[in-house]
């Protein structure tokens, strides 16, 4: 009996820590992401401390945005709070499909003039900080708030150019899928993220996620004959008389 | 219970319903005036008992009588609304007032008639004060217990200390206020009060239950029900006078400091905590300046003291160039600052997480937010909260940080991932259905829906239409028109079948506005807070319209947002109609929206306004 104690204690022993002993490295020091885009940061994760980039690309509208809602996803779904700096245009919508808890996410739409302060201020209190980059920062700014974020433990995500970054993510290509001319609607993009960086993110990496996700917008094309009159409630269904004509009409994309 | 009656005041005004009308809605009440509940008179003016209306008459009685009678309907909230400053009165005289019912409120005697010189000195004061302070007539009666008093009351006279058995003896019956019981005593041949209360306790406890046991003990004289006085509402307004007008922001903010320390201090010692806080500044020159702050947490000294400084700051220095509505600039220094306490509840202190964690970073995320407000202003931290709507800018509200998150319109909250994939196939993932229809829910009928027969152009509905609106694809005119707004009724519309039904499903039968006419997600992540004016044109160069019959006039090929270069459009869906609040000029929007994707494969939410396109939002 003791024998099984003494076993069972042994195996907890490295899951529980006492509330005052300091985070064992790479425990709590690393936010979550989603699973699909682990594979493009160091640490599987957004190390604290650390500066993420999110590069604007070439063409303006590249969907640079959903990336970073896909980056803050997890670690707001897991608690974490984060902040938007500088970005007037955020869509609230996407960031709640997204899975980003907006009562965490506070917004900072024109910090102006203040913009150090204001980033600096949230580094010290907020676990994510995106900030949209003014085109006029100083290196030695741009280092001091890198240098901030690291003491304090905040994961810096500055969106636009951005010198001395751990880890640069930039969005490649993005192809919509779902319109096609005069029909469908917009359902997902299939996007490829490039990453590149320094230290153990030196070797560029570039994969494919779908952003915004599949399982928001989930269709089964080819079900489409069976699936819709089997999958609403069949009161509603009696009044689409012709179900193979109308069906045939539908070929979403 | 063995205690002997207490010695009661009761302040009776006659015919109170009919006064409060008078207050309240202005009825005169010196013209014959019944109010009514339930087809019969309930209470009646002076003049109209003259002509012979009595309590309990239907209302065609009433009025055979009397032609000339001012009907009023009976409210209860009224009643109670216009007795308010008559108990106010009463307690400037007295202490520990029991509100019976509107018209009638009871007080102990021993008190007043020690301090004012006698019963007969204190009932004549309470009804002069009453009088000279709210111009309502009443009478004061005094005796044992309060249904003692309030017969007394109703003569106005003071029984003597003793002599309530005596008082209530010669009372018939129906002075019980109970009339089944008091028909039946009748019956049996019991007339008055002191009969019944001759009759043996233990035998009418038998005959007649536990009700008419109390009407037995208050027949005796026996009334040792205490009273129960209110407790009047603790002021928990602060105030500051300045001698010296305070003119300066810091100079006010300092004072604001101080004073919230005092307002918490207070609202400490009753065990509460405000979550809405009025402050009101008056300027030397009278100006006053009052703004309620609202709090989603519990305001704190420091919170106070922080929305003390913004409110004066953006007053004393004009404006800081957000909001818009400021009031202008004073034009003298402050002389007074009151806080008012609006939201008040228990404190019931801090709740840590379990391991203590969850409490400090969120205190952390508010301490540097709170800080980030002191920067730029409170309106400069915002989040947002979802709600109802029909575009991804109508959706969003953006609340300053502290404030209630509450949504600008009604409306299905976000749906979690979780709740949108467990229906694959369901219509909402489905085709864009111009969903506004102009027919209420119709029975399951079954009329082919030819969408698919239309001509290509003209139809927005190519994909299948499941429940759509019972009409033939070609007008989709009054379809249009009918774009029904927040609170309209249920539309045959799949998405809001769905919805509805899902959301009784899970429990929850609180009726939100389904939004039909929505685009179905994903959603935009780039909406412009000012739609940006576009040119869309198609293959031979022409502007493409839509027509009142949302006909397309051809398919867009190409777009030009601003003064850049033409972007080729590979796909395109739509129109989306909306015709939002048609009924009020000022804010009506009628609108075709189209989704639109280009050849460097950006996304685009375009709509289209009298002729003009805009860009909403960008699917970035």
């Amino acid at each position: 009996m003791a024998g099984r104690m003494v076993v069972g204690s042994a195996a907890l022993a490295d899951l529980v820590r006492p509330a005052s002993a300091p985070d064992p490295a790479g425990g709590h020091r690393v936010l979550p992401v989603r699973a699909e885009l682990t594979g493009l940061l160091p640490n599987r994760g957004l190390r604290r401390g650390s500066t993420v980039a999110v590069g604007a690309g070439q063409p303006r509208r590249s969907g640079a945005t959903s990336l970073i809602l896909a980056l803050l996803a997890e670690a707001s779904r897991a608690g974490s709070w984060c902040a938007v700096v500088g970005v007037p245009t955020f869509g609230a919508g996407a960031a709640a499909e997204a899975g980003i808890a907006l009562d965490r996410l506070a917004l900072v739409p024109d910090p102006g003039p203040e913009w150090p302060t204001v980033v600096a201020a949230l580094i010290d209190g907020v676990d994510v900080v995106v900030t949209a980059v003014p085109a006029t920062v100083s290196a030695s700014v741009a280092t001091r708030l890198a240098a901030r974020a690291r003491q304090r433990g905040s994961v810096l995500v500055p969106y636009g150019r951005w010198d001395g970054a751990d880890v640069t993510l930039q969005v490649v290509r993005g192809v919509w899928q779902g319109l096609g001319p005069g029909r469908g609607r917009l359902r997902r993009r299939e996007v490829t993220v490039s990453a590149r960086g320094r230290g153990a993110a030196a070797r560029p990496k570039e994969i494919k996620v779908w952003l915004p996700g599949d399982e928001l917008t989930r269709v089964i094309p080819r079900s489409a004959g069976l699936g819709a009159p089997s999958a609403a409630p069949s009161r509603r269904l009696r009044v689409v008389a012709p179900p193979a004509r109308t069906l045939t009409a539908a070929g979403p994309a | 219970m063995s205690g002997v009656p207490q010695r009661t005041l009761l302040l009776w005004c006659p015919d109170w319903p009919v006064l409060a009308a008078e207050i309240v809605d202005g009825v005169p009440a010196t013209d014959p005036v019944v109010v009514l509940h339930a087809n019969r008179v309930i209470a009646c003016s002076e003049r109209a008992r003259a002509e012979g209306i009595r309590r309990g008459l239907r209302r065609r009685e009433a009025q055979g009588r009397c032609p000339h009678l001012t009907v009023v309907d009976h409210d209860p909230g009224r009643d109670v609304r216009a007795f308010e400053p008559v108990v106010a009165a009463v307690e400037e005289v007295v202490a520990g007032v029991e509100v019976i019912r509107p018209g009638a409120c009871a007080t102990a005697a021993r008190g007043p008639s020690r301090y004012l010189g006698g019963e007969e000195a204190a009932a004549e004061r309470i009804v002069e004060h009453v009088a000279q302070s709210c111009a309502v007539e009443s009478q004061v009666g005094i005796a044992d217990g309060v249904f003692a008093a309030g017969l007394a009351a109703r003569e106005g006279r003071i029984v003597t200390p003793g002599g309530t058995r005596e008082f209530l003896a010669a009372r018939p019956v129906e002075a019980l206020g109970r009339p089944a019981l008091a028909d039946l005593l009748r019956r049996l041949g019991v007339r008055t009060l002191g009969e019944f209360a001759a009759l043996p306790a233990g035998d009418v406890l038998a005959r007649f239950g536990f009700d008419g046991a109390l009407a037995h003990r208050l027949a005796g004289g026996r009334d040792d029900r205490p009273l129960a006085v209110r407790q009047p509402p603790a002021d928990l307004t602060v105030t500051a006078d300045y001698d010296e007008p305070v003119d300066r922001v810091d100079a006010a903010a300092f004072a604001a400091r101080t004073l919230a320390e005092r307002l918490h201090e207070r609202l400490a010692g009753y065990g509460l905590a405000c979550t809405r806080l009025g402050i009101e500044a008056v300027t030397a020159h009278g100006q006053e300046l009052h703004r309620v702050w609202r709090h989603d947490g519990l305001l704190t000294a420091a919170a106070i003291a922080d929305r003390v400084r913004w409110q004066l700051d953006g007053w004393l220095s004009g404006s800081n160039g957000r909001g818009g509505t400021r009031p202008a600039r004073p034009t003298a220094g402050i002389v007074r600052l009151r806080l008012v306490p609006d939201g008040v509840l228990a404190q019931a202190g801090l709740q840590p997480g379990l391991w203590g964690e969850t409490g400090e970073e969120r205190e952390r995320a508010h301490r540097a937010l709170s800080r980030v407000q002191g920067i730029l202003g409170p309106e400069a931290v915002v989040t947002a909260v979802l709600g109802g709507g029909r575009s991804p800018a109508d959706q969003v509200r953006l609340v300053p940080w502290g404030d209630e998150r509450v949504p600008a319109r009604p409306g299905p909250p976000p749906l979690p991932p979780a709740a949108a994939s467990p229906a694959p196939a369901a219509p909402p993932s489905r085709a864009p259905v111009p969903a506004v229809s102009l027919s209420p829910p119709v029975p399951p009928s079954p009329i082919p829906v030819s969408a698919a027969s239309s001509p290509s152009t003209a139809s927005p509905s190519r994909a299948p239409v499941p429940a759509g609106p019972p009409s033939p694809a070609g007008p989709l005119v009054p379809v249009v028109g009918a774009a029904p707004g927040a609170a309209s009724a249920p539309v045959a519309v799949p998405d809001a079948g769905m919805r509805t039904g899902r959301r009784t499903r899970r429990g929850r039968t609180v009726a939100e506005p389904p939004w039909p006419g929505r685009i179905p997600p994903p959603s935009p992540a780039v909406v412009l807070p000012t739609p940006l004016p576009a040119d869309v044109r198609d293959a031979a160069g022409e502007p493409v319209v839509v027509s009142a019959r949302l006909a397309v006039s051809a398919a867009p090929d190409r777009l030009t947002v601003g003064d850049g270069r033409p972007a080729e459009i590979t796909g395109w869906a739509g129109p989306w109609p909306v015709d939002e609040r048609w009924w009020a000029p000022a804010e009506a929007r009628r609108r075709a929206r189209f989704q639109v994707c280009l050849a460097d494969g950006a996304a685009l939410l375009l709509a289209v306004e009298s002729g003009q396109w805009l860009v909403e939002a960008i699917y970035d």
